[in-house]
């Protein structure tokens, strides 16, 4: 997958189809002033006709692409029994049709591979990439560098629908009937009642929305819905154990079956947010710039919103309320592979995914033989991430 | 080609424009005058298709309402007073996003995007700016490449709102000259709001004067910067002088 156009032609070229002018070569006169930067202009000219748009950089991807491979093996090769690394890759290239490799592992290790950690390992990639490409949509779409799905009050409310799903079938004893439609609905509903909730109380204030107001209204949000929550809680206590554990988050070790619930919602997501990547970017001018240059900017906002919820609502509903990863990684990658979106969103795909991976290999392994839930692991790095990133927005 | 007629724009209930005639001729500068809160901005947003109205707006013989959002962008481009910066984009792809219009949904720049956007920066001198964060230019650079922007959608018809009022007078002149120039080049149809009556006189081919929401004055600037008008609607004493390049006005002190 790459995002690089063609390379330009130059001007001669390429020709100009719609502005019509005949100056392109004029040197205009008195500009010399500003014109003194550039050295050599005609040198400038060259570079600034045969320059790309900004994008996704090679060397990002295959970073992104080694980021996933290094969580793969390492989240595979340690735990209680710890396998040599060389090995586990081996034993996953065998996983692709018609290659052959001899990794010295034992049966029992092949079996530890394939069947108890590959599964848990894939659904950290999938469920960190859905976390971190909703987080990354939402600072587009709310022009916002804290929106996050945690502070918008998203995953609250996904967190509300599984409460009520697994509240309402404790007493049938239908616990484990985990058909893919049920728990993910009910967090979907749950994620998109509680962002239109967040962006109502948020627009309440008038002309002065700051990304201040609409991180405290989803504040408020969370916090009612957490209250809901409690209450559907202590009217169900016969399933607050099984509520509880997921609510910390975790990664359950329980085969194909969570990343098969996941994966549907994670491709529809991944293809609308992805297929949007420009449109975010001439969002940052605001709307009425944006629709000045053709585009629906509304339309965009709402179909962005409802696909990064149904995203979030999808991972919640398998791996409970993992926070700040939504923010830790869009915001470094914007940091450091630069702001465009066409670059931001791909690339928290992979090193979210990658990210929540080598988060679960910690959460087990630090404590083990006790586990740590992921949830707190995040929030152990993520918040003073936030306090930082609240700082630079500042400033 | 603007055709503006009974023009009328409401905003939180007030009329805020409330039955505007206007006509700018191909390859004309029509400068809207007024005193804040005249609807000015609103005028020229609305014929930028930016708000709900009543009336007609004409855009080339073609009514507004009857073009689709990728033609209106393709046909009319719009500098706001305070355009949006977005934080750290490089002017390169600040201007390349005046292209959008000519980008399928979905899809992404083609080689003739590229070309156009280099052969602006190089109309507007901009080439050494091109890897410059545009956050961190000056105003009057910011002012260019807001304009190349604009070019860059390859409209025919340029709206300018307050396009000097954040730049010196040295600044200013630069901007205005540029898009004197670029309007000769291009052939290129300009309706602009302007709050220094005397610069607006010297680039516009003629002045509409807004007052209320209503043309209360329109013509060359002779006809249209005297003092018996401008102290009507300005409620302000002005001495009105002959220069150069058309009549200077300067306020008295009351």
């Amino acid at each position: 997958m790459t995002t690089r156009p063609a390379r330009a032609a130059s001007p001669a070229a390429g020709g100009r189809a719609e502005t019509g002018g005949r100056a392109a070569d004029a040197e205009p006169a008195g500009f010399n002033a500003a014109a003194d930067r550039t050295k050599n202009p005609a040198k400038a000219r060259a570079k600034a006709a045969g320059r790309k748009p900004a994008g996704l950089r090679a060397a990002w991807l295959a970073g992104g692409f080694v980021a996933v491979a290094v969580a793969l093996v390492a989240g595979i090769a340690f735990g209680p029994v710890t396998l040599p690394p060389g090995g586990v890759a081996a034993e996953l290239l065998n996983l692709i049709p018609g290659v052959r490799l001899h990794s010295g592992l034992t049966e029992r290790e092949v079996a530890i591979v394939t069947a108890l950690r590959l599964p848990r390992v894939v659904l950290g990639l999938l469920v960190g990439a859905m976390l971190a490409l909703a987080g990354a949509a939402y600072q587009g779409v709310f022009r916002n560098p804290l929106a996050d799905p945690h502070l918008l009050g998203v995953a609250a409310g996904a967190g509300l629908g599984v409460t009520a799903v697994i509240a309402a079938r404790s007493g049938t004893g239908d616990v484990t009937a985990d058909l893919p439609f049920g728990v993910p609905l009910a967090a979907f509903v749950g994620a998109v009642g509680a962002v239109v909730l967040t962006w109502l109380l948020g627009a309440a204030g008038g002309r002065a929305r700051t990304p201040a107001t609409l991180i405290l209204s989803g504040v408020a949000v969370s916090a009612f819905l957490a209250a809901a929550q409690t209450y559907v809680m202590q009217r169900h206590t016969d399933s607050l154990r099984e509520v509880y554990a997921w609510l910390l988050g975790r990664l359950a070790t329980a085969g194909w079956h969570d990343v098969l619930i996941v994966l549907p919602y994670a491709a529809v997501t991944g293809i609308i947010v992805l297929a949007h990547r420009r449109e975010l970017d001439v969002l940052t001018v605001g709307d009425e710039e944006a629709s000045a240059l053709g585009l629906h900017p509304q339309r965009s906002r709402y179909l962005l919103v409802v696909a990064a919820s149904l995203g979030t609502a999808a991972a919640v509903s398998v791996s409970g309320l993992i926070g700040f990863v939504g923010i830790i990684v869009p915001h470094t990658l914007r940091l450091l592979a630069g702001p465009s979106y066409r670059s931001i969103l791909p690339l928290s795909v992979l090193f979210g995914g990658a990210f929540l991976a080598l988060t679960d290999l910690v959460a087990r392994t630090v404590a083990s033989p006790a586990e740590i839930p992921i949830g707190v692991v995040t929030a152990f790095f993520g918040a003073p991430f936030f306090a930082v990133v609240l700082r630079r927005i500042k400033g | 080609m603007i055709t503006v007629r009974g023009l009328r724009v409401r905003l939180g209930g007030a009329a805020v424009v409330d039955g505007v005639d206007l006509d700018v001729a191909d390859g004309e500068w029509v400068t809207v005058i007024g005193p804040n809160g005249a609807g000015k901005s609103t005028v020229l947003r609305a014929v930028g298709g930016l708000l709900p109205y009543t009336g007609t707006i004409a855009l080339g013989g073609a009514p507004l309402e009857s073009l689709s959002r990728r033609d209106r962008a393709r046909t009319v481009a719009t500098v706001p007073q305070h355009p949006v910066v977005p934080p750290a984009m490089l002017v390169y792809d600040y201007v390349l996003l005046g292209r959008t219009p000519y980008i399928r949904a979905l899809g992404r720049e083609s080689a003739s995007d590229l070309a156009v956007v280099g052969e602006v920066l190089g109309a507007l001198d901009l080439e050494g700016f091109a890897e410059r964060r545009l956050d961190t230019l000056s105003g009057g650079e910011r002012q260019r490449a807001f304009l190349a922007r604009a070019l860059a959608q390859g409209a025919r018809t340029l709206l300018l709102d307050e396009p000097t009022s954040a730049l010196d007078i040295g600044h200013q002149q630069e901007v205005l000259e540029l898009v004197d120039r670029l309007r000769r080049e291009r052939g290129l149809t300009v309706l602009a709001t302007m709050h220094d009556l005397s610069t607006a006189g010297e680039y516009a081919d003629r002045l509409v004067l807004l007052a209320g929401g209503r043309v209360v004055a329109h013509g060359t600037a002779r006809e249209v910067l005297t003092e018996d008008l401008l102290a009507e609607h300005y409620r302000v004493r002005v001495k009105v002088v002959d220069g150069e390049q058309g009549p200077l006005v300067v306020p008295v002190r009351r």
